[in-house]
């Protein structure tokens, strides 16, 4: 379990990063937390001619409010989102969902952007960002992009970060007012990636909703937007009875998921009606309360 | 003499070391010019092996040597057989042991094809992909039935069955036994492949020293003195040339007894070859494939009961998974063969059983070694006839318990020592009444479970009751010594792997020396400082090695006594033992330190006459006549959430006897750990293979260890019936806290569930099998895990 032999870079700005990547492209990896990195390089199931440390780059690490919400750098520890008092203000949900990734000895050294630009279909941030519509800045050979988290996500492993790109930040934007939100995961153990997660944001006007974004993780080839549940909670008035359909509909049509040694579809669908119900109450009665 | 040492809650003196990073494990030991060995394993669980290129891996820069089954010559043979079969009658017993490098044949995932000798383990591992191994493959056998049919791929192809062994036990006439009966429940029970997953995996360093002519070992063995033994034969090397020091290791847990692995016998070898150090340490990944496996049988079993519910007889025919080859024997299908009739009186007894080659890792001894199996099959039956017939599960068991007066008592079955299974003392009602005490058994069914269960809660209780054939021989032996400057020198031969043995064996001696237990100190494991005795295992350190050193403390006293009744011209009776010196009691001015003592007792001048010797030293040997059997009975309330199925142990009791015990928080120690344990067992660890023999999880990402968060606070008692068959009164208690896990686990969760109808004859369980379990579903495996990080896609070695 040792990796294969790698030529290792230690940058110092954005520019040089971004020249490597231009000189090595495809052989190069950048490296960030290195929680998911190290342990498939280990396996030697990424065997990488060129390593990239992000952790001495200047400027990737910051945490800062702007006008409609906050900006959270790529190399930002997750340890330090879970634990930002600005976090917890203005991204609740955010905040609620750090402890549920991993172990805290994992969190001190894996990053935000790193988990997102790793898009493990089982890890909680593209499933939690993407409720919250949060937006990717890229860095690209030619310029910069900002990026959608419904176009970010392409595939199992796979973002709209380019071999040759580097993601800078995140944008969280603030939730509307009268916002409900709510997140919970099923895992064997506490720290283990989870057999399902549902991650919900519910905008209600008074019981009625007037936009529902919830998302699952573990079920798909990465965070899987339940459309057909959303639509189903849009302009109705909230009560048991609608929660329960709503959750089956998730289940039962909005996922179609793997079977693996850990959970076969059956369980992973019922997991994922029971969540989603759990959820969706949790959120409603957080925008009651708000 | 009161007692100052013994029985008492002495803190580990060994912890300090441990804790801070400041004890030698083997992966410690560095020395000049060390060389890094790695191992191409098989990919195949199965193949035949046509040939092996090294010509590339050879060509690597940094590689120093790579050898296959061919370079071996003579040295190339299958491993000694540990454990003969004992003398049933009527046994069949196939010897296939393991072999240093695969020759023609590949029988498991991850057996060793070759070994690249390397400045580094990463170039090492650089260079074993380099290798080619040419490998047809062959149909796998990894099933047991499937192993066993008319036309199944041999794995050992000069036998005509995949069959290891066939045993048949039997005392009285179960068939009358089942004629009479008033009621016969039974049952298909099934226990699955996990592993030790000790904390610190395997590992050797081999360092021939040409000039000295002498081998130095250091080897996470649970066994030292027998690896000595046996590799100073294998390389044609006098004992004396050869030391094997097993340091501080992080958990045995039994298959580190499993003597003379291929890298065990490698390493020296390769060191010799080369007249270099060598270094091998396992990495987890290859833990999974390389180190052995435990648990696997399938269980038709059923019971006869008469009209109050008394066992009449029993009937058990298993099938017990091997794997590849079988070096240790039979001890674990006869340990759960034994352990089944557990603490009751079963008057009618027939079991059978067929040990099955498969191509998976050897399967030897872990931690309970296969008596969790027959525990869970017994205390299911139990289980059975207490709900068919409505009789209290606490009851049943109460009903069928061995009487105090009953002891010895002779089941009338021979035991993995080759002793006819006697116990010899116990206590068992005292224990259950005590346990159901503890859990408010007669409440919680009353009273409790009703109030929760009408808010929705599924709450279930249970208790199982097991006993532990502990502490078997041969012998073991202790020197003990006082130095010069009144410090006292423990040695003795058993490796130690956490279990608190350099305070516990200090403690014993000090009790009886009258020495502050600061002043004594322990070395175990070190050929060089003893060179008689077996291994840690069977839970036998504390009976049979605590045992001879207060053996020869005794004898050190004696000499001391007896010197100083000379000295001091006083009566032995009239001296006392106290603080480090002897004195007349009652007169302190006549004291002198044991350091004086010893210092007269080697003089520099005179004689030492014949028939004595000098110095304040014995060397004594213990070798119980057979086993003690410890007891113990747990009981765990717990909720499973009827929605996800996950599990919560709400509260987990331990009452256990292992007679005297030596140190009440080593103890304690051990009980907590074997709990947690067997919780992983139960219902989160679980090897699973797919049907080409491939390990589908072998990461602790995917085989999964309970944490702290997953073990509850466990409130123990300890009963105490001392054993007649040792001094000290002691019974071993290393096992004990993992073996009836499984059978509690199973109970609670279908009295939880009982609303449901779920019947778990099953061990492990998870909340995705009691899903299944509830609403019908088989299983549907995909492969591997489904997340990235870490985890070994689609099983297989390297
Ligand atoms: C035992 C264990 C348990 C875990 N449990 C969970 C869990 O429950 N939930 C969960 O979500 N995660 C879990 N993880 C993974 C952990 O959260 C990782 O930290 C995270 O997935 C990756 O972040 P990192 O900073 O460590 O990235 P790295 O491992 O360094 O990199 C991951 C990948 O992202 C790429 N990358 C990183 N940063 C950038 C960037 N700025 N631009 C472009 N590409 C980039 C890298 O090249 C690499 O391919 C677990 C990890 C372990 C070891």
């Amino acid at each position: 379990m040792k990796p294969a032999p790698f030529v290792y870079f230690a940058p110092q700005t954005v520019d040089e990063v971004m020249d490597l990547l231009r000189q090595y492209g495809d052989d190069a990896k950048v490296l960030a937390g290195g929680q998911s990195f190290i342990p498939t390089m280990s396996f030697r199931l990424a065997q990488p001619e060129v390593v990239i440390d992000l952790n001495g780059v200047e400027g990737l690490a910051g945490l800062r409010e702007v006008d409609n919400g906050l900006h959270i750098g790529t190399m930002c520890r997750q340890r330090t989102v879970e634990r930002s008092p600005l976090v917890a203000r203005r991204a609740p949900l955010l905040a609620e969902t750090m402890p549920s990734i991993a172990h805290p000895q994992i969190r001190n050294r894996g990053t935000f952007g790193g988990s997102l630009a790793h898009a493990d279909p089982a890890s909680e941030l593209p499933a939690v960002v993407s409720v919250l519509n949060g937006r990717f800045r890229i860095r690209r050979q030619r310029g910069e992009d900002w990026v959608a988290a419904d176009d970010f996500f392409i595939s199992l492993f796979e973002t709209a970060v380019g071999p040759e790109d580097l993601l800078l930040e995140v944008e969280i934007p603030d939730l509307a007012p009268g916002s409900g939100w709510a997140f919970q995961e099923f895992s064997r153990r506490q720290g283990d990636f989870a057999l399902v997660g549902v991650a919900v944001v519910l905008e209600l006007e008074g019981h009625v909703c007037r936009q529902a974004r919830l998302a699952l993780l573990s079920v798909g080839e990465g965070p899987v937007r339940a459309h057909l549940g959303e639509a189903a909670l849009e302009g109705q008035p909230m009560g048991a009875s609608l929660l329960q359909r709503v959750a089956e509909i998730v289940a039962h049509q909005d996922i179609d998921p793997p079977a693996d040694i850990h959970a076969s579809k059956d369980y992973r669908r019922h997991l994922a009606e029971v969540l989603t119900r759990r959820t969706l109450s949790q959120a409603v009665a957080r925008a009651a309360a708000d | 003499m009161s007692s100052r040492y013994f029985g008492q809650p002495v803190k580990r003196r060994e912890d300090p070391r441990l804790l801070t990073g400041g004890a030698l494990f083997v992966d410690d030991v560095h020395l000049p010019g060390m060389l890094h060995v790695a191992f191409l394993r098989s990919d195949f669980a199965h193949g035949r092996l046509n040939g092996v290129d090294v010509e590339a891996a050879l060509q690597h820069p940094g590689v120093v040597a790579v050898y296959t089954a061919d370079d071996l010559g003579d040295y190339w043979r299958p491993g000694p057989l540990l454990v003969p079969p004992p003398p049933i009658e009527g046994i069949v017993f196939h010897e296939r042991t393991q072999v240093p490098l695969a020759r023609h044949k590949v029988r498991h995932v991850g057996e060793p094809i070759a070994v690249v000798v390397a400045e580094s383990r990463y170039v090492a591992e650089d260079a074993v992909a380099e290798i080619c191994a040419d490998i047809d493959p062959l149909p796998v056998v990894a099933d047991m039935d499937a192993a066993l049919e008319a036309g199944a791929p041999l794995i050992h192809e000069d036998l005509e069955s995949n069959l290891a062994a066939h045993v048949v036990q039997h005392k009285g006439d179960y068939e009358t036994a089942r004629r009479q009966a008033t009621r016969v429940v039974s049952g298909r029970f099934t226990y699955d492949h996990g592993i030790a997953a000790a904390m610190e995996n395997r590992g050797v360093v081999a360092d021939w020293d040409g000039r000295e002519q002498n081998l130095r070992i250091w080897d996470t063995t649970q066994a030292p003195i027998p690896i000595r033994n046996g590799l100073a034969a294998m390389l044609g090397l006098s004992e004396s040339q050869v030391q094997v020091i097993a340091p501080f290791i992080g958990g045995g847990f039994g298959p580190k007894i499993m003597m003379f692995y291929p890298e065990e016998v490698l390493l020296p070898w390769i060191s010799m070859r080369l007249n270099r150090p060598v270094k091998w340490i396992e990495d987890r990944q290859e833990n999974f494939f390389a180190t052995t496996h435990e648990r696997g049988q399938t269980h038709e079993a059923e019971m006869a009961v008469d009209a109050a519910g008394r066992i009449l007889g029993i009937k058990d025919v298993f099938l017990h998974d091997g794997g590849a080859y079988d070096p240790y024997g039979l001890t674990v299908p006869i340990n759960s063969q034994c352990t089944l009739l557990g603490c009751y009186r079963v008057p009618s007894y027939y079991s059978e059983f067929k040990a099955i080659f498969t191509n998976k890792t050897l399967v030897t001894p872990y931690r309970g070694a296969g008596r969790q199996h027959g525990v869970f099959v017994m205390e299911r039956l139990l289980d059975l006839a207490a709900a068919e017939m409505d009789i209290d599960r606490v009851e049943i068991r109460r009903l069928n318990l061995l009487a105090k007066e009953d002891f010895p008592h002779d089941h009338q079955i021979i035991y993995q020592d080759f002793a006819p299974l006697v116990y010899d003392s116990g206590d068992y009602l005292p224990a259950v009444d005590k346990a159901a005490e503890m859990i408010d058994w007669q409440r919680f069914i009353a009273e409790e479970q009703p109030r929760l269960r009408a808010q929705g809660k599924a709450v279930g209780i249970g208790l199982v009751t097991y006993v532990e054939g502990t502490g078997i021989g041969p012998y073991e032996g202790a020197r003990v010594t006082v130095e010069a400057s009144g410090k006292v020198n423990i040695a003795t031969g058993v490796g130690t792997q956490g279990q608190g043995h350099f305070t516990s064996f200090a403690q014993v001696v000090a009790e009886q020396l009258g020495v502050d237990i600061a002043d004594v100190r322990v070395t175990t494991g070190d050929t060089r400082e003893f060179q008689w005795g077996c291994g840690t295992f069977a839970s036998r350190g504390a009976v049979v090695a605590g045992n001879a050193c207060h053996a020869a403390a005794l004898v050190v006293r004696k000499k001391i006594l007896a010197l100083a009744s000379e000295l001091l011209e006083a009566a032995e009776e009239d001296l006392e033992l106290v603080d480090g010196k002897v004195a007349v009691r009652g007169v302190p001015k006549t004291a002198m330190t044991l350091g004086e003592l010893a210092v007269k007792a080697n003089p520099m001048r005179g004689a030492v006459v014949p028939g004595t010797e000098p110095g304040l030293e014995a060397t004594t040997y213990f070798g119980p006549a057979s086993g003690t059997t410890a007891s113990g009975v747990h009981a765990m309330i717990l909720e499973v959430d009827t929605e996800t199925f996950d599990v919560e142990i709400l509260r987990y009791v331990v009452v256990h006897d292992c007679g005297k015990v030596i140190n009440p928080m080593i103890l304690d120690g051990q009980i907590h750990g074997g709990v947690a344990q067997g919780i992983g067992n139960a219902f989160y660890e679980q090897l699973i293979f797919d049907d080409e023999g491939q390990l589908l999880n072998a990461s602790f990402m995917d085989y999964l260890l309970p944490t702290s968060t997953d073990v509850p606070t466990i409130e123990g008692a300890h009963m105490v019936t001392p054993s007649p068959l040792n001094p000290l009164g002691l019974k071993g208690a290393g096992e004990a806290g993992a073996i009836p896990v499984g059978a509690l686990f199973a109970q609670a969760v279908e009295d939880a569930l009982s609303g449901l109808g779920v019947k778990i004859h099953e061990i492990p369980l998870s909340p995705h099998r009691l899903f299944d379990l509830v609403h019908g579903g088989g299983s549907q495996h995909g492969g591997g895990s489904q997340h990235g990080g870490g985890s070994q896609r689609g099983g297989g070695g390297r």
